[in-house]
C-alpha cells in the first residue's frame, strides 16, 4: 500500500502548497488593495491611533489631538476657533471622514505619507512614538479674525490673498460650523452631523471656495481690462460714447443704471467705474463680443476647473455661447456669469500685482513629526492676466472708486486702496435679495499688500438697503487693515 | 522494553537482524529530540503571550508564569508518558500539536482582551485552557490505555454505529441562534459538543477495519467495465451505505465542510486500500454529481458560493440575504497584516466579529503575524500531515497503514477546507482550524487523533521482536 500512500502524500503536499500560494497572493500581491479597501475600518482607527499632526496658522496650531483612549479610537481631533478656521481646516471625524486640508493633507497629518516612510521606519526602529506631521498654512490670523468678525452673523464669505505671492491670508465662510462637535463617534456626534447637514443655511458649505455667485459690477473691471487690452480704449479718461439708457443689442430691452441721475451718458471709463454705470460696461461688453471678453476672463482664472489651493474650488464661469444682448449682461456680471469669492480675490490680486496672476495657495510647508520640512510651496505664476500698463490703468480706476465713487467706505488713512463694489441681482426676475460684493486691494507704506474679495448674501432685510459699498466694503476694509497695518 | 533500549545502543544489532522479514527501524528512539522540541513548543507561545501583554498593556501579563508552568507541566507529563508507553513514536507530532495549541491559546486570550468590543464568547481563553488540559489528558489516556492500535480493529462495526449516532445526534437537538445555520452541535445545558470532530476519527476506524478485510475483494473480484474495474456490490455495498448516510446527515445538518471532509476521506482510503486509480475517477464523478445535487437543493450552499465569488457584496448598499461580512473582513485583515503582520496584540482582527477566534482565527493570525506567520503555520500543519503519512508508510500492518493514512488525510483535508475557505481560495464551509481555534470538541478530538497516530508510529518504529536464536545465531560475545 505504500505506493498509493506516497501519492496521497504528494496530494497533501499540493494542498499545503495551494494554501501557501493563496496566502502569498492575498497577503503579498493583493495586500495593499485589501488594506486600503474603503470598508477596512482599520484605516479609520489608525488615523486616530496616535496623535495626528496639526494645522498651523501664524506659528500656532489651530488643531489639537486629544487623548481620549477609547476602545476603538485613542485620539480625537479638536479645533481652536473651529468655526473661524473650518473653511481652511475642514473636519476630521472618526465617524464621518475628513474634508479639505484634513483630507488632502491626511498623509502628512496621519504620518502615512510615503515621503515620511524613511523617518517613520527610523522612528519604529529607535522606538520613537508614532505621530503625524504638521501642515503650515499661509493664513494670517489677524486677517482671518477680522474677516470672520466682520461677516458676523451674516451669510457670506471673504478671501484675502497676498498679490505678490498668491498666499491666501484669509478664508472665511459664514455661517460656519465647529468641526469639533462631530469629530468623535458618539450619538451626540452623529446628531450634530445630521443637524448640520439638515441646516437650511448650509453651514458646512465653504462659500469662499465652493459657492459661485453672479459677480455683479465687480466684473466690470474685467470688461474694462478687455477694453484696454484689445485697444478699444487707451486711457481711463476716454469717453465711451454710451447712450443712457442703453438698449440691449437685438432686443427692445432697456438697460438702466442704479439711478437716472447718475452721469453715465457718454461717461469716461473713470466716471463709469466710479458710479458703476451698467450702460457703459454693458455696451463695451456687447461691442467687444463674447469671445474677447471670455478670453480676458479666462486669463483671470474663469473657466479653469483646476485652481487647486490645494482644496479644489468650484469653477468660475464666463459663458461661451451668449447672444449679443446676453453678452452685454455677462459683461456687468449678471446673466450667466458666475464667480467664487476666491476668483474675485484673484482678479483684484492680479490687478494689484501689475497684471501677474499668482497661483493661490493655502499650504506653505509640510513638516514631518519632528518639524523637519518635507515640502515647501514655491510661488508660481498662473498667468499674465493683463499687461502691466493695463494693470496700472485698472488700478487707477479702482483707486478712484475708493476715493470718489461707490467704495468710499473702504478708505484707510495712509494706505493706497483700490476697490470695486458690486450688487448682484439674482433669482427668478431678480426676486432674491441681491448679493453685496466688494473686491479691493491695499498697498501699505512698508510694502505690505493684500487683495480681498467679500460677498454678503443677505446683508439686510430689504433689497434697497443692500449695496456692496455699504455692506461688503467695511468688511474688506477691516481685513486690509489687519494685513497692512497689523 | 529495557532490553530493547540496550540492544539499540549495541553496535552489532544490524548483523543480528539481517534476516528478519521486515527491515527494523534502526533509528534511535528520539525521545530526547522530542523533549528539546517540546521545550521550544512551550517557550515560543510563552514569548508570544509576553508579546501580547507588552503590546496591549505595556506590561508582562500577570498569568504568564502560571501559564508557562502549566503548559510546561502538561507537556512534560505527556512527554514522560510517551517515554514510558510509546518510546519509539515519532518525535515531532507531540511538539507540533503543543505549539499550535499554545499559539491558539495566546490568540484567544489576546482577542479576549478586546472582549469589550467582541461581546459574544467572552472570555474564552480560560475555557480553552481547560479544554486543552482535557485534550492532553485524553491524549495521555489514549497513549496509556491503547496498548496496540490493532485493538481498534475489533471495534469496526461498533465504530460504524457510534459514528452514525454521533453524526445524527445534532439533528435531534434544537439548534440555537448562535449556531448560524449549521446544526452540528449537541447542547446540554450550557455545555455543547460538536460530535462531527469525534466522528471524523471513529469513521476512520470503521473505514480502516472494513477496508482491511475487504481490500482484496474490492481490488480483485471485479468486473471490467469501460476500462474501469467495478467491484461486486456485496463488497462495496456496506461502506457505500454508511458513507452515503453520513453525507446525507451532514447535508441535512448543513455541515458542508464535514461532508466534504468525509467524502475526501472515503475516496482516499478506498484508493489506498485497493491501490486502484479507478477509485479516484469514481470519486471525482461522484463528487461532481453530489456537489451539483447539493448546490441545487440547498440554498445555504448557494449563499456560500456567492459570498466566495464576491466577498465584499455584504458591504454594498444592497447586501444579499444572509450574507456575512466575515469573509470580506478576514481578507482585509490578511491585507492589513501584509508580509510581516501588525505584531501580536496590535491588529484589529476583532473586526471579523465573534468568529475571530473560532472559524476565522487564521484571519487573526494573518493580520498579526503576517504572511510570514501564515506560511509558518501552514508548514506546521504540513509537517503534522507528513509525519502522519510517514507513519503510514512505516506501519507494518494494513490496518495501521489505513488508519494512519485516514487520520492524516482527514487532518490535511480539514486544514485545507478551513484555511482555503478563510483565505478565499474555496467557498467557506465552516469548520475549525485544528488546535488553533476556540472549541472544546475540536481540541480534544485532535489530541486523540495525534495520540492514535503516535501509537501507530510507536509500533511501526519499534524494533522487530528478537529473532529466534535457532534461525539467527548470535555472534560470539566480543569478550
Amino acid at each position: 500500500m505504500n505506493k498509493p500512500i506516497r501519492r496521497v502524500s504528494v496530494f497533501c503536499l499540493v494542498l499545503v502548497l495551494a494554501l501557501l500560494v493563496r496566502t502569498n497572493w492575498v497577503q503579498g500581491v493583493q495586500a495593499q488593495a485589501w488594506a486600503s479597501n474603503q470598508h477596512n475600518d482599520r484605516n479609520k482607527y489608525d488615523r486616530y491611533a496616535y496623535p495626528r499632526g496639526n494645522i498651523i496658522v501664524g506659528g500656532q496650531p489651530v488643531t489639537n489631538s486629544d487623548f481620549v483612549n477609547g476602545l476603538r479610537y485613542k485620539y480625537k481631533r479638536s479645533w481652536v476657533d473651529g468655526p473661524m478656521y473650518a473653511p481652511v481646516t475642514g473636519y476630521s471625524s472618526q465617524s464621518f471622514g475628513t474634508s479639505q486640508l484634513e483630507s488632502l493633507e491626511d498623509g502628512i497629518l496621519a504620518g502615512t505619507d510615503s515621503r515620511l516612510f524613511f523617518r517613520n521606519t527610523l522612528d519604529m526602529l529607535t522606538g520613537g512614538d508614532k505621530k503625524g506631521g504638521n501642515v503650515v498654512t499661509t493664513i494670517n490670523a489677524k486677517a482671518q479674525k477680522a474677516a470672520f468678525e466682520g461677516l458676523g452673523n451674516k451669510k457670506g464669505a471673504a478671501v484675502a490673498i497676498d498679490p505678490r505671492t498668491g498666499a491666501i491670508l484669509a478664508l472665511v465662510s459664514t455661517p460656519s460650523y465647529d468641526p469639533g462637535t462631530f469629530s468623535g463617534s458618539t450619538a451626540a456626534d452623529a446628531k450634530a452631523w445630521t443637524d448640520l447637514n439638515a441646516d437650511p443655511n448650509k453651514p458646512m458649505l465653504n462659500r469662499a471656495l465652493r459657492e459661485t455667485y453672479p459677480p455683479g459690477s465687480t466684473f466690470k473691471l474685467i470688461t474694462a481690462a478687455a477694453a484696454f487690452e484689445t485697444g478699444m480704449f487707451q486711457n481711463p479718461e476716454d469717453k465711451t460714447d454710451t447712450p443712457n439708457p442703453y438698449t440691449l443689442p437685438g432686443t427692445k430691452t432697456v438697460l438702466k443704471n442704479a439711478s437716472d441721475t447718475e452721469p453715465c451718458e457718454n461717461a469716461t471709463l473713470l466716471v463709469g467705474m466710479d458710479f458703476s454705470c451698467n450702460t457703459v460696461f454693458g455696451k463695451i461688453g456687447a461691442d467687444l463680443g463674447k469671445d474677447k471678453l471670455r478670453a480676458q476672463a479666462e486669463k483671470f482664472g474663469f473657466n479653469n476647473s483646476q485652481v487647486d489651493v490645494p482644496i479644489r474650488p468650484s469653477t468660475s464661469v464666463f459663458p461661451t455661447n451668449s447672444s449679443p444682448d446676453g453678452t452685454a449682461m455677462d459683461a456687468i456680471g449678471q446673466h450667466d456669469t458666475r464667480a467664487t469669492p476666491l476668483q474675485m480675490a484673484m482678479v483684484a490680486a492680479a490687478i494689484a500685482n501689475n497684471g501677474s496672476l499668482m497661483q493661490p495657495y493655502l499650504v506653505d510647508q509640510e513638516q514631518a513629526g519632528n518639524l523637519a520640512v518635507v515640502s515647501k510651496h514655491s510661488e508660481k505664476q498662473l498667468s499674465q492676466a493683463v499687461s502691466p500698463a493695463t494693470a496700472q490703468k485698472l488700478q487707477q480706476l479702482m483707486e478712484s472708486v475708493v476715493k470718489n465713487g461707490t467704495g468710499t467706505k473702504a478708505q484707510i488713512d495712509g494706505v493706497t486702496v483700490g476697490g470695486k463694489t458690486g450688487t448682484a441681482q439674482h433669482g427668478q426676475d431678480n426676486s432674491g435679495l441681491p448679493f453685496a460684493w466688494f473686491m479691493s486691494y491695499a498697498k501699505g507704506a512698508d510694502g505690505k499688500q493684500v487683495a480681498v474679495a467679500v460677498v454678503v448674501e443677505d446683508g439686510a432685510a430689504e433689497s434697497r438697503e443692500i449695496s456692496g459699498g455699504s455692506i461688503a466694503a467695511p468688511i474688506a476694509k477691516s481685513v486690509m487693515e489687519a494685513v497692512v497695518k497689523g | 522494553m529495557s532490553t530493547f533500549d540496550l540492544s539499540n545502543s549495541s553496535t552489532d544489532r544490524g548483523a543480528r537482524r539481517a534476516n528478519t522479514t521486515i527491515t527494523p527501524q534502526n533509528a534511535p528512539n528520539r525521545r530526547n529530540t522530542e523533549l528539546a522540541m517540546l521545550a521550544f513548543a512551550v517557550v515560543l507561545p510563552v514569548f508570544a503571550y509576553a508579546n501580547v501583554g507588552l503590546a496591549m498593556d505595556g506590561t508582562l501579563p500577570a498569568g504568564m508564569l502560571a501559564y508557562g508552568l502549566g503548559m510546561g507541566a502538561l507537556a512534560l507529563v505527556a512527554h514522560l508518558v510517551m517515554r514510558r508507553f510509546a518510546p519509539y513514536a515519532d518525535p515531532l507530532l507531540l511538539p507540533l500539536a503543543t505549539l499550535l495549541n499554545g499559539l491558539g491559546l495566546v490568540m484567544i486570550w489576546r482577542l479576549d482582551k478586546a472582549g469589550k468590543l467582541l461581546a459574544s464568547n467572552y472570555p474564552a481563553a480560560a475555557n480553552q485552557l481547560m479544554w486543552s488540559g482535557l485534550g492532553i489528558a485524553f491524549f495521555i489516556g489514549v497513549i496509556v490505555l491503547l496498548k496496540d492500535h490493532r485493538i481498534l480493529q475489533r471495534y469496526t462495526y461498533i465504530s460504524m454505529a457510534v459514528a452514525l449516532v454521533l453524526l445524527a445526534a445534532p439533528a435531534f437537538f434544537p439548534s440555537r441562534p448562535g449556531d448560524f445555520g449549521a446544526k452540528i452541535w449537541i447542547h446540554i445545558g450550557s455545555f455543547s459538543i460538536q460530535p462531527g470532530e469525534f466522528a471524523k476519527i471513529i469513521l476512520t476506524i470503521f473505514f480502516s477495519g472494513y477496508l482491511m478485510v475487504k481490500r482484496d475483494a474490492l481490488a480483485l473480484a471485479s468486473r471490467r467495465f469501460m476500462g474501469l474495474y467495478l467491484p461486486r456490490g456485496r463488497d462495496l455495498g456496506p461502506i457505500i451505505v454508511v458513507w452515503l448516510l453520513s453525507i446525507l446527515i451532514l447535508i441535512f445538518e448543513t455541515d458542508l465542510g464535514s461532508s466534504f471532509l468525509f467524502f475526501g476521506l472515503f475516496v482516499v482510503m478506498l484508493y489506498v486500500a485497493t491501490e486502484r486509480t479507478s477509485w479516484i475517477v469514481f470519486g471525482l464523478i461522484m463528487s461532481i454529481g453530489g456537489a451539483t445535487v447539493v448546490a441545487m437543493a440547498e440554498p445555504h450552499v448557494k449563499t456560500r458560493i456567492n459570498a466566495w465569488l464576491d466577498p465584499m457584496a455584504a458591504f454594498g448598499p444592497h447586501p444579499p440575504a444572509q450574507s456575512s461580512e466575515q469573509i470580506g473582513q478576514t481578507l482585509m485583515a490578511f491585507g492589513s497584516g501584509g508580509v510581516t503582520g501588525s505584531g501580536l496584540g496590535q491588529g484589529r482582527s476583532w473586526l471579523i466579529q465573534f468568529a475571530a477566534k473560532s472559524d476565522f482565527i487564521l484571519g487573526s493570525f494573518g493580520e498579526e503575524l503576517g504572511l510570514t506567520g501564515m506560511m509558518a503555520l501552514f508548514l506546521l500543519y504540513g509537517l503534522i500531515v507528513q509525519r502522519g503519512l510517514r507513519t503510514a508508510v512505516a506501519a507494518r500492518d494494513p490496518f495501521g497503514k489505513l488508519l494512519a493514512v485516514g487520520l492524516s488525510s482527514a487532518f490535511a483535508l480539514q486544514v485545507f477546507v478551513v484555511a482555503g475557505g478563510v483565505t478565499g481560495l474555496i467557498p467557506l464551509t465552516g469548520m475549525t482550524m485544528p488546535f488553533l481555534a476556540q472549541g472544546g470538541s475540536s481540541v480534544v478530538a485532535n489530541w486523540a487523533l495525534i495520540a492514535i497516530l503516535l501509537k501507530i508510529s510507536d509500533s511501526a518504529r519499534r524494533p522487530a521482536a528478537e529473532p529466534e536464536p535457532a534461525t539467527a545465531p548470535s555472534p560470539a560475545p566480543a569478550r
